[in-house]
């Protein structure tokens, strides 16, 4: 019979039966690694060009805004006498004699504004506050807003309601007109206090300003805490939950473990695209004179300032809205990055 | 030969992911005639719901027919567009799924999303409309039809919107019913309820069921023939009493094993298949369940296994079946990687 | 259902309650006055105005007639506008403001649904991709970046439309398109997001398995469900739209509300900022309710509560 098998040209022979061993077995399965949650996400991450793009754009401007300036021979509040209302890359008469004369003068790379400050460094100097007010506003709405909804969320029952009912009136009160009126009815207190010495700070930054960050801790964190809380909900409910306390963990395990990890990544995401929108308040409301206080600069103001001058001067305009625009259309691109890399359901 | 209703030779079926290329189905023929029932049995990903679906064009992104034929009640399925598709749906082939809470609208009555399917493939006016499908939910022991037409799915339970489910399903007297695990999401008692209407309904219309499922106790009570599945191909092909007294895959047999045993001994142990499926990324050279098996050889590892007939209506593809210590007149060797041989699984009915 | 509407009835009167007292004591925090500014005021003078205006009162009367007099709708008059109340004012201003706005809402949800529904249809295609793209650069750019950018090209370089005042259609083109571009994106890129989620759903497979074509699909079961959300939005759509035209009246020179409001701030004249304050404060809450109603109407699964 064997040679009737072997004439039938196929390519088994009696050795092709013989059972085969584990190890034969496992060379020959694939299996693919299992990995870990955060590695797995930013290699998505990786992949995804438009949010690298993005999050290289955002570190540029990071260094131009903070490291930069230390760097550049202007100040963002000299006003150079008879350097006003410069168009870029020229210089004025008594900049041109000293170069005349030998000494080297920094060009003027987006000119200067009407009060003969460099504009480049305003412009820098702008990006910074404006980045620097979204960065902060973030941090305090992250922390109210989860701290406040991981209590609602994990206790539940009464507490819950009443916080929850809070969090439904803080809702409906509208911000600007909050922010309007606390930052007129701040400015005498707040002047009074900047009076003493160990409040001096706040008149370089300004009432208006303290008055934005505390609208923000009053206001903006509801959206955060009821996102977190419902988070904390579908976690207290979930299947793996149930499993990993029918296995015997402790309750403190189980919720360090699976509640966070997955509540971090979602958590990731709403922060990341709540600083373009704390970005954009802080410029809308500097737009309107409520924000930084002069001499400091605001990508906002900057551009309020502009507007006057718009058709002789464009570039006054220009630059501060081309950097915002680009400064929140990069952080809403990497903000819906990180989401799609992290959201294990891969919602596109 | 009569015409089958359904025959499908040689599907390929592939998913085009981000990751790269899923094959789903690979090589999967089987047909099915008029009147008959038939179940689909295999774990989940086996590709049982993917070979139903794709019979009625239901394919879902990124998923697309890459080899083969499928033919339905005279269509070429596979050459078809979606307009024509469109037209046999719901009318002569239908199918009811796993979910029934999410398979219907949440936001239209019950009403409604029957007489939805009536309107499209019927001439009724609203008076039939109403009245048809007044019928169909008495047909499904749905009492107080007309309040039921009225409400909306939330407000019934599981199993009512299961029943209104084969309704639609029903409602334009298709040939063939696709039974996508319809009894899984619901309870053991109206499990049974279910099924009992589904063969009471196939007795009173005389259509064609599919049924697919992971419950071998479903099919053994519901099927005539069984197709077993795994990773994407057909590894065994029977009737009911071939494949539950006669397994002949060593699949097969792993899952008839597995059942839990209502006589055994207490502290007798469960007997499950060790292992996980393969990825149907990378889908390995040799018999796909060749890892998980007991009885892995080594030539199981290397080569696919060709189809070893046993009469008729039984054929597996397993290395066992072509041991040479085995092999007598009964067996008969077909090489598979022959591609002219496809006369013979044509004759596998 | 007549409950419910009647909770929320009760809730809302409780939030612009919270909001007017928060204005009142707020306005009181500040030193001085409304007529400190004023020049050359004798204190007499001062004296006999504030006591024209009750503000001679203790606090807690002020409150107590303040409060009886809005129940009453009526806001006082304003304390810089002589001779007009601040209801005129409103009056006035208000429909200037709500004629921009309201077309504003209109075009953001005429062109997103839309949109944003045929690009979750094509997900993947070009066509998908683009709209995308110009719905997320949409809204990433603030509103007065597109307010100044429109004005300098379109209305002062290629002087294709005016940038003043508000006497024709024309005038009211650009001042719509900076307001309406944040919300046409946002609705693009929610209702893209939702339509993905519905299209995924198990019920509209089987809508497919009946045999209903794509469009009907899509139409009748995929809408409904996918434009829960943006219903939901038109909350907050209406509070930004707001506060937008503030920007958008001051860059254009519309004679809207938003200037008066701004205007009084500078100018302390309380009434009117309490009486613009509480008028938009109710607005907001009223179509907040106004929402909460609709969706219940339409999504069947909540009605029982």
């Amino acid at each position: 019979m064997n040679k009737n098998l072997q004439s039938l040209e196929n390519n088994w022979n009696q050795d092709d039966f013989i059972p085969a061993t584990n190890e034969e077995k496992e060379s020959l399965v694939i299996m693919r690694e299992s990995v870990g949650f955060w590695r797995d996400g930013f290699r998505r991450l990786r992949k995804n060009k438009v949010a690298m793009i993005s999050l290289i754009v955002i570190i540029l401007i990071m260094i131009i805004s903070f490291i930069v300036p230390a760097f550049y021979p202007y100040s963002y509040k000299t006003q150079l006498r008879g350097s006003e209302n410069l168009k870029p890359m020229t210089y004025s008469e008594d900049e041109q004699a000293s170069i005349d004369s030998g000494e080297s003068v920094f060009p003027h790379i987006l000119g200067t504004d009407k009060l003969g400050r460099d504009y480049a460094i305003r412009i820098m100097m702008g990006s910074r506050i404006s980045l620097l007010v979204g960065l902060i506003a973030t941090a305090i709405i992250l922390v109210i807003g989860s701290t406040y909804g991981a209590i609602a969320g994990y206790f539940g029952g009464r507490i819950d309601m009443i916080l929850m009912r809070i969090v439904d009136v803080i809702y409906t009160v509208p911000d600007i007109l909050l922010i309007v009126l606390l930052s007129f009815a701040l400015k005498s207190p707040l002047n009074n206090l900047a009076k003493l010495p160990a409040f001096m700070w706040i008149q370089t930054v300004g009432v208006n300003l303290i008055s934005i960050f505390i609208v923000f801790a009053l206001l903006y964190w509801v959206s955060m805490a009821r996102m977190v809380r419902s988070q904390v909900l579908m976690l207290k409910e979930s299947e793996y939950v149930t499993a990993a306390r029918a296995l015997g963990a402790s309750s403190a395990r189980i919720i360090k473990k699976h509640l966070l990890t997955n509540c971090i990544g979602t958590l990731i995401v709403t922060t990341t695209l709540q600083i373009p929108s704390s970005i954009f308040t802080e410029s809308f409301l500097s737009f309107l004179g409520l924000g930084v206080a002069v001499p400091l600069p605001s990508l906002g103001s900057l551009a309020s300032e502009a507007i006057n001058g718009m058709n002789t001067y464009p570039y006054l305009l220009f630059a501060p809205s081309i950097l915002i625009s680009l400064i929140i259309l990069s952080f809403n691109l990497l903000g819906d990055g990180l989401r799609d890399a992290f959201d294990p359901k891969l919602k596109n | 030969m009569e015409q089958n209703l359904v025959e499908i030779k040689n599907e390929k079926l592939s998913f085009f992911t981000p990751a790269g290329e899923v094959k789903a189905l690979n090589d999967v023929s089987f047909s099915l005639n008029e009147g008959e029932v038939l179940g689909i049995v295999g774990e989940s990903g086996s590709g049982k719901s993917v070979t139903a679906y794709s019979i009625m064009g239901l394919t879902s992104y990124p998923g697309k027919l890459i080899g083969g034929t499928i033919e339905f009640n005279g269509h070429h399925i596979d050459k078809m567009s979606e307009r024509e598709m469109s037209k046999i749906r719901g009318n002569e082939v239908s199918i009811i799924f796993q979910d029934p809470m999410t398979s219907l609208n949440p936001v239209f009555t019950i009403g409604n999303q029957i007489k939805e399917v009536i309107f499209l493939h019927t001439k009724c006016n609203r008076k039939q409309a109403q009245a048809r499908a007044m019928e169909l939910l008495k047909l499904v022991g749905i009492n107080e039809p007309e309040k039921r037409l009225k409400q909306y799915p939330h407000e019934l339970s599981g199993g009512m919107r299961q029943r209104v489910m084969i309704a639609i399903a029903l409602a334009c007297e298709p040939k063939l019913l696709i039974a996508d695990e319809p009894t899984t999401a619901l309870d053991v008692t109206i499990q049974a309820q279910i099924l009992e209407l589904m063969i009471e309904l196939k007795n009173k219309l005389g259509m064609a069921i599919i049924m697919i499922t992971h419950d071998l106790g479903i099919v053994a009570s519901m099927c005539e023939k069984i197709a077993v599945m795994y990773a994407g191909k057909i590894v065994e092909y029977g009737t009911t009493d071939e494949i539950f007294y006669d397994p002949k895959h060593e699949y097969t047999k792993g899952l008839l094993l597995s059942i839990p045993n209502l006589d055994a001994k207490e502290h007798e142990k469960l007997i499950p298949i060790e292992g996980t499926p393969i990825d149907m990324l990378n889908p390995p050279l040799g018999c796909p369940f060749a890892p998980r098996c007991g009885n892995c050889m080594r030539i199981c590892l290397r080569e696919m296994p060709p189809i070893t007939e046993f009469g008729d209506t039984h054929y597996t593809q397993c290395w066992i079946n072509q041991k040479p210590s085995l092999i007598n007149q009964k067996t008969s060797l077909i090489n598979t990687s022959d591609a002219s041989s496809k006369e013979t699984q044509g004759g596998i009915v | 259902m007549i409950k419910y509407i009647s909770k929320r009835i009760v809730f809302s009167i409780i939030t612009i309650f919270v909001v007017a007292t928060i204005t009142f004591f707020l306005m009181n925090m500040v030193p001085g006055g409304p007529f400190l500014s004023e020049k050359a005021i004798s204190p007499t003078a001062q004296a006999a105005l504030e006591a024209k205006y009750g503000l001679d009162k203790p606090l807690f009367n002020q409150y107590l007639t303040y409060i009886t007099d809005i129940m009453h709708g009526d806001f006082g008059d304003s304390l810089k506008q002589r001779g007009r109340s601040v209801n005129s004012i409103i009056a006035t201003k208000f429909p200037v403001s709500a004629k921009v706005g309201g077309i504003a809402i209109l075009i953001s949800l005429l062109i997103g649904i839309p949109l944003g529904s045929i690009a979750a249809i094509n997900r993947g295609k070009p066509v998908d991709s683009a709209i995308s793209v110009i719905a997320t650069g949409g809204i990433a750019i603030p509103s007065f970046v597109i307010c100044t950018v429109l004005m300098y090209f379109v209305g002062v370089h290629l002087k294709l439309l005016p940038t003043f005042g508000l006497t024709s259609w024309k005038h009211y083109i650009m001042p719509v398109i900076s307001l309406s571009l944040y919300p046409t994106s946002y609705i693009m890129r929610l209702m893209r997001s939702s339509m993905l989620d519905v299209l995924g759903q198990d019920y509209i497979r089987t809508a497919k398995s009946k045999g209903l074509s794509k469009f009907v699909s899509v139409f009748k079961h995929a809408l409904r469900n996918a434009i829960l959300p943006v219903i939901t939005y038109m909350g907050p759509m209406t509070v930004y739209t707001i506060t937008g035209s503030f920007i958008v009246e001051k860059i254009f020179t519309i004679p809207g509300l938003g200037g008066d409001f701004i205007g009084a701030i500078g100018s302390r004249d309380y009434t009117l900022i309490m009486g613009t304050t509480i008028f938009l404060a109710a607005l907001i809450v009223i179509m907040n309710m106004f929402v909460d109603i609709i969706y219940k109407f339409v999504d069947p699964r909540i009605k029982l509560k």
